[in-house]
């Protein structure tokens, strides 16, 4: 049955149907929907609900519910996920899973509360302190942030990681008819986890390792898992990309207009296609590698919600190869599809090939 | 042969790695002698600190988790929560829990979250070198405070239990001091109080432990523990500002 539902709603009922035992949760606009809907299911269940008294204290309470084998949400928006960062990067250290959703806002500083997407970097680079990488979904519906929900929870105790939801405050705010299909989960053995019984072998939950070697050879493990999740996890959408003269990459609510754009274009003859990340971390750099080598395509044009974030992971795959072009709008403006067809309109008319 | 003293079983035989002298040695010892009276089913979880007490897990049989400088409380706050059967505990210094996660501890007491807090307070940031604590009391000479804590600049210090007290989710907040024999008994017995409040989910739980730092303050351990008993405590009165448990135990 399809029900009408608010993004931020939907993520919460999501994650309670993939068994989230604890949510700890700050309020922040565009996110709060998330916290309330939480508060109003769990606080009349078995399971745990903290209004916490800031970002790092939910992410520490979410770290102290991981290490008890718990399955663990928080959410926030980017101010808030800035003080989560020193927690999430504990979290890595530790390797305990946690799933974080980032509904994100207008940066820097204070920006505001609009749609934006000025959080790709804070969340593919790491975003705190060591070598680190969080695993990042972004959803471009609804119903994929419901999908995405229950693949996070799957990813973060697969890896033991910190696992992102990363979208824009559109999509946690609008409403759109979703199903929430029926999932059973995976139970995952953790036996890492503490219990507190003195009578099993004693566990601890810890990211110091104070001995260089130990530290080393820490990181190198990680880095190994890191490998895996890249060769296994990557995920993404082609539209109309076998033919395509001209690749778009965009992702999240940004694709849609661009989507919408790809449509107007093909009307007037124009052989365009969309690729959109749906792991951000790991980035399908091979995929976009491939179409870079495709004598048919001529240019890529990246799309956000920001300066030019990911462009820079579409420069690492497509290299010198292509031209790319950057469309890019910020503060809670965004391009329209008229725009797009614009400015692919006057790469045309130039000519691609002589396009510097 | 008759054993008379021995180790407690809640304590490890790694060695530890503080400095001689150091409270930390003392305070481990009859938190573990208290462990040792409670039932072996009584499941326990530790909660570490950054500082000077950041192995602490080593040096305990049970199990840990290790938060981040001053998140103590909040980690606490999600274990106990999640395994609502078990004794949970934090463990703090002064630094961590009186300057970078005030917040964090101030809201756990207001929460009334069921676990206890022990808190060494010996003045100084240790681990770092001896910097000038958030406790650290007036004129008090540190090595970010080379000419004394001045109020006038530097401020004043906090006095945790007095700010703790007034809140009502704070079941049991006491401050003892390991100086001599008689205060250290003193301290398991309050201890031993705090853990039976928690066990009777009473509410949040603190004891404030005035302790030494002898290689920080430049003193032999006996000269360290004579400045507690004859400066520190005018400026930190021990005793206990707030029992709920009554009668038990």
């Amino acid at each position: 049955m399809k029900m009408l539902v608010k993004g931020n709603e939907a993520i919460a009922e999501a994650a309670i149907r993939a068994g989230c035992d604890c949510f700890f949760g700050y309020p922040i606009t565009p996110q709060t929907e998330l916290l309330q809907y939480m508060a109003k299911k769990l606080l009349r269940s078995n399971k745990v609900f903290v209004q916490a008294e800031s970002e790092v204290g939910a992410i520490n309470m979410a770290y102290g519910a991981s290490s008890c084998g718990k399955r663990v949400m928080t959410s926030s928006s980017g101010p808030g996920i800035s003080l989560k960062q020193e927690g999430i990067s504990y979290l890595a250290g530790a390797e305990l899973p946690c799933v974080i959703v980032n509904v994100m806002r207008g940066g820097p500083g204070l920006g505001n509360i609009n749609v934006a997407q000025s959080d790709y970097f804070q969340a593919v680079k790491g975003g705190g302190h060591g070598d680190y990488k969080v695993i990042t979904l972004a959803p471009n519906s609804v119903q994929e942030a419901v999908h995405l929900t229950y693949l996070a929870f799957d990813l973060a105790d697969k890896y033991r990681n910190p696992t992102m939801i990363l979208l824009d405050g559109m999509l946690g705010q609008m409403m759109e008819a979703v199903e929430f299909e029926d999932i059973s989960y995976k139970e995952y053995n953790k036996d890492f986890a503490v219990t507190g019984d003195r009578n099993k072998e004693k566990r601890i939950t810890n990211s110091l390792y104070i001995i260089p070697e130990e530290l080393e050879n820490h990181n190198i493990k990680l880095n190994k898992k890191y490998e895996i999740i890249k060769e296994n996890e990557v995920l993404f959408e082609e539209y109309q990309i076998n033919d395509a003269e001209i690749i778009f990459v965009a992702f999240g609510t940004c694709a849609r207009i661009v989507k919408s754009a790809v449509k107007k274009l093909r009307l007037n003859g124009i052989k365009v296609g969309l690729f959109r990340p749906i792991t951000l971390w790991p980035f399908p750099e091979k995929q976009l590698e491939e179409y870079s080598l495709n004598d048919k395509v001529k240019m890529f044009i990246d799309v956000e919600f920001n300066m030019g974030q990911m462009l820079e992971d579409v420069k690492i795959a497509i290299g010198k190869r292509k031209n790319i072009y950057f469309i890019g709008r910020t503060g809670g403006m965004i391009p329209s599809v008229d725009d797009i067809v614009e400015k692919v309109g006057e790469l045309v008319e130039k000519g691609v090939e002589n396009i510097v | 042969m008759r054993i008379l003293f021995s180790k407690p079983k809640a304590l490890s035989s790694i060695s530890t790695h503080y400095c001689p002298g150091c409270g930390h040695g003392i305070i481990h010892r009859i938190i573990a002698e208290v462990i040792d009276e409670l039932p072996q089913d009584q499941k326990i979880i530790g909660v570490a600190p950054v500082g000077c007490s950041v192995f602490i897990y080593d040096y305990f049989n049970f199990d840990f988790v290790a938060a981040a400088h001053g998140r103590a409380p909040a980690v606490a706050t999600g274990v106990k929560r999640s395994i609502r059967d078990a004794l949970v505990f934090s463990y703090q210094g002064d630094g961590d829990i009186a300057a970078i996660g005030t917040s964090e501890i101030i809201h756990a007491a207001a929460r009334g979250e069921s676990f206890t807090a022990i808190f060494v307070n010996n003045g100084v940031y240790a681990m770092t070198g001896g910097q000038m604590a958030p406790t650290s009391i007036p004129g008090q000479i540190t090595v970010s405070s080379p000419y004394g804590r001045d109020p006038k600049i530097q401020g004043y210090h906090i006095k945790l239990c007095e700010m703790l007290e007034p809140l009502d989710g704070v079941a049991f907040i006491a401050r003892t001091s390991i100086h001599n024999i008689k205060n250290i008994e003193m301290t398991k017995k309050i201890i031993r109080k705090a853990f039976d409040i928690q066990i009777n989910e009473l509410g949040f739980s603190i004891i404030e432990i005035l302790s030494n730092c002898p290689t920080n303050w430049g003193m032999t351990p006996i000269k360290s523990m004579k400045r507690i008993e004859e400066e520190v405590i005018k400026y930190y009165p021990l005793g206990i500002f707030k029992d709920k448990g009554g009668d038990i135990k």
